[in-house]
């Protein structure tokens, strides 16, 4: 569906139902330079389940008009707004790698608007490899194959998608090249290197939190997601194996179970 | 600064490598190294969610064999990943994956811009078949690039063709064709059966779906036939109306919208959701597992087949029963440069020949070779002859026949792996035959 927040378009997938303002809110953020489409394989359960979804296109991305954000800080309060725009008082977060830095700051800033956060690759800070950048900057499609090369972990190097006759790399990658390379990725890696506040923000979050991380994810590594995790109050942890950053579409069953459990739990629905 | 400097690069598997494992991971499969054949029509749910799941699209997996098959998964996979595509449906056959790419882009009083130089089944499918559902085609010759521009009507859909015509050998512009699609809006459909992914891939110059018969080069071993389809996955459903069914909201999935839900591996979900579920033309576990034997090899063999190929040509050119030879590699061949281009790791097995004498000589040639079968089919690991004036393309009157850039005298050669000396001497006994034909013919 499409809407707007600050005056301009935004889209976002309601998971394959109609939006309800009468169910609980759940907002998927995703991860640098991609889509609403990452979230496939978790939106639509939780669409079909009793919530409300919106798996957002950032300003600048996929659907969604506008101009990239330049900031976390920016992107937390964009985030804000829009809960707003679509006429909740509270939502449940979940984020993915990027979507982290955003959901962990929007929380500090909104404590009483954010009900539980699930952080998917997440890390307190996500400094950019300097080569990677720049070639993103460039406009360089090489950066996109770097970010699905590191981005997937040794297994899902071979494929082996949940949906059959998808593959991984190419779809992800397809993704991250479907608007100008400088204008998302570019923007958003410099958005990523620059933000400092993640540790601070994380000491200010009171509400469930959970950290899906993966053994073999090289971007946010299984160290850095728990340093994180360890200064949030009601945080819980839950570890992938064999899986890299994309866990979402890696290990999309086993992710979802997880998240399933956490906000049926945190945050039930009374619809069914 | 130091010339040294590290370039970073991309350690993602490499052609060779994704056509030996693309798409399986053995550890979730009872650490199988090779690929299981799941002989089986149905899947267990584990409990009634899980089967609502699976039906609602909000998970992946298996439900019913028609719709999907883990064994057929892997076979899709590996090609969506050598063509550089985002995802496959595997079909039957070549024939069934052309039908369901099309019934999945188009409606009734749709059109398409068609290439004339195809397949003659594929010829059939757009002139005869597709008609009676509404569907309008207009041929084009491959090479009157501007021809497809001319032909684009309001209510075209899509232009499809042969990336090297069959069997004439001529080369479809497809870089300068892509554009004329994306200009007015549609996607361009190559047929890239003859070339592999290893020849050429047609994402990479701005094709947005390709189909293959996995039957011909892919499988190799002429055991099984199969199709596939393939999606590019930078096509832009949303981006003018021409496309409703792949963009509003679809009905047999509680109004999903293929586009907006699936973005760059919407055609296939489409394909499969509907088309296959609708139409069954799906693919044989045994099947898909006897082409994964054959993909494995792909490099190796193109390699062969075109080395085969280059010789005999040369063989060919130089003979004295030879009147003419088409093949791109020939540098009189009116594409010679664009193949090249489009075909830099050689440029594929087919080879049309005229026979000096005729049809009378043709005829006689394809009775007396020994090694060389006669048989309608391509792309075997042997060598394969045909005269399509008298079988492939027998069902067409002379007119039609001048169109689809075919004559009497032509032979079609799909060279096979076989020692090349084993090819030229049988070839000899044929030409023998073919310059006395009253006398051993038909024997
Ligand atoms: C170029 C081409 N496309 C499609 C087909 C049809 O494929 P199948 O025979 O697997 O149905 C053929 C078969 O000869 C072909 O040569």
């Amino acid at each position: 569906m499409k809407f707007k927040v600050n005056g301009q378009e935004v889209y976002a997938s309601t998971g394959g139902r109609p939006f309800d303002k009468n169910k609980p809110l759940i907002i998927f953020v995703h991860g640098s330079g991609l889509t609403h489409m990452t979230w496939v394989l978790q939106t639509r359960y939780f669409a079909f389940h009793g919530y409300s979804v919106l798996a957002i296109d950032m300003p600048g991305h996929g659907l969604s008009s506008g101009k990239s954000l330049k900031s976390i800080e920016e992107m937390a309060d964009w985030l804000s707004s829009l809960i707003d725009s679509v006429g909740y008082k509270e939502a449940s977060l979940v984020g993915h790698s990027q979507g982290c830095l955003v959901t962990i700051e929007c929380t500090s800033r909104y404590p009483n608007k954010i009900k539980t956060l699930s952080l998917m690759g997440g890390a307190g800070a996500i400094p950019m490899n300097p080569d990677l950048l720049n070639l993103a900057e460039n406009n360089d499609p090489k950066a996109v194959d770097l970010m699905m090369d590191w981005a997937h972990g040794p297994a899902g190097h071979f494929g082996g998608h949940p949906v059959p006759g998808l593959y991984h790399i190419n779809t992800g990658g397809m993704l991250a090249k479907s608007r100008t390379i400088k204008d998302t990725l570019g923007v958003d890696f410099r958005a990523c290197d620059n933000y400092k506040n993640g540790f601070d923000a994380a000491k200010k979050i009171k509400i469930p939190t959970l950290s899906i991380l993966a053994t073999g994810d090289k971007m946010c590594p299984v160290k850095e997601g728990k340093k994180l995790a360890d200064l949030i109050e009601k945080s819980q942890v839950e570890i992938i194996d064999n899986c890299g950053h994309m866990m979402l579409l890696e290990e999309a069953d086993r992710v979802l179970k997880v998240l399933k459990k956490f906000i049926t739990t945190n945050y039930p629905s009374k619809f069914k | 600064m130091s010339d040294k400097k590290k370039t970073v690069d991309p350690n993602t598997y490499k052609f060779d490598t994704l056509s030996l494992h693309a798409g399986y991971q053995p550890h979730k499969n009872a650490g199988s190294r090779q690929v299981p054949i799941y002989q089986t029509t149905s899947y267990l749910f584990d409990d009634v969610d899980h089967a609502a799941a699976l039906f609602n699209l909000e998970r992946g997996g298996h439900i019913y064999s028609r719709i999907s098959n883990p064994t057929v998964g892997v076979l899709e996979e590996r090609v969506a990943s050598l063509e550089g595509g985002t995802a496959a449906l595997a079909t039957s056959s070549g024939m069934s994956a052309i039908f369901l790419t099309v019934m999945t882009l188009c409606e009734a009083g749709d059109h398409l811009v068609v290439s004339s130089q195809l397949y003659g089944g594929t010829v059939n499918l757009f002139r005869l078949t597709l008609p009676k559902f509404g569907i309008k085609c207009t041929f084009v010759k491959p090479r009157d690039t501007q021809g497809f521009k001319k032909a684009i009507q309001k209510n075209t859909k899509g232009i499809f063709g042969e990336l090297v015509g069959n069997p004439g050998n001529e080369i479809m512009n497809m870089p300068e064709i892509a554009n004329i699609a994306h200009d007015a809006g549609i996607p361009l459909i190559i047929d890239a059966t003859y070339q592999t992914p290893y020849l050429c891939k047609p994402f990479e110059h701005g094709a947005d779906i390709v189909v293959h018969s996995l039957t011909k080069w892919m499988a190799g071993h002429g055991s099984s036939m199969a199709g596939i389809l393939v999606e590019g996955g930078k096509f832009d459903w949303m981006q003018n109306d021409k496309f409703p069914t792949m963009t509003k909201p679809y009905e047999g999935y509680h109004g999903l919208s293929f586009a907006e839900e699936f973005g760059p591996t919407a055609f296939t979900m489409k394909a499969r959701a509907e088309g296959m579920r609708d139409f069954g033309p799906c693919l044989s576990p045994q099947n898909a597992w006897n082409v994964l034997q054959g993909i494995e090899t792909l490099s190796v063999r193109m390699k062969k087949h075109c080395s085969n190929a280059e010789e005999m040509v040369k063989y060919l050119l130089a003979h004295e029963s030879v009147a003419w030879v088409s093949h791109p590699s020939v540098p009189d061949h009116p594409d010679h440069e664009l193949a090249k281009k489009l075909l830099p790791n050689g440029r594929g097995s087919m080879i049309a020949f005229g026979i000096k004498g005729g049809k009378d000589a043709g005829v006689a040639f394809i009775n007396n070779v020994k090694l060389a079968s006669h048989l309608a089919n391509v792309g075997d690991t042997r060598t394969l002859v045909i005269h399509p004036a008298s079988g492939t393309h027998s069902q067409m009157d002379e007119a039609t026949l001048k169109f689809a850039g075919l004559s009497h005298d032509m032979i079609r050669l799909s060279v096979g792996i076989e020692d090349i000396n084993d090819i030229k001497n049988d070839f000899e006994i044929g030409f023998r035959a073919a310059r006395k034909p009253r006398l051993v013919s038909n024997q």
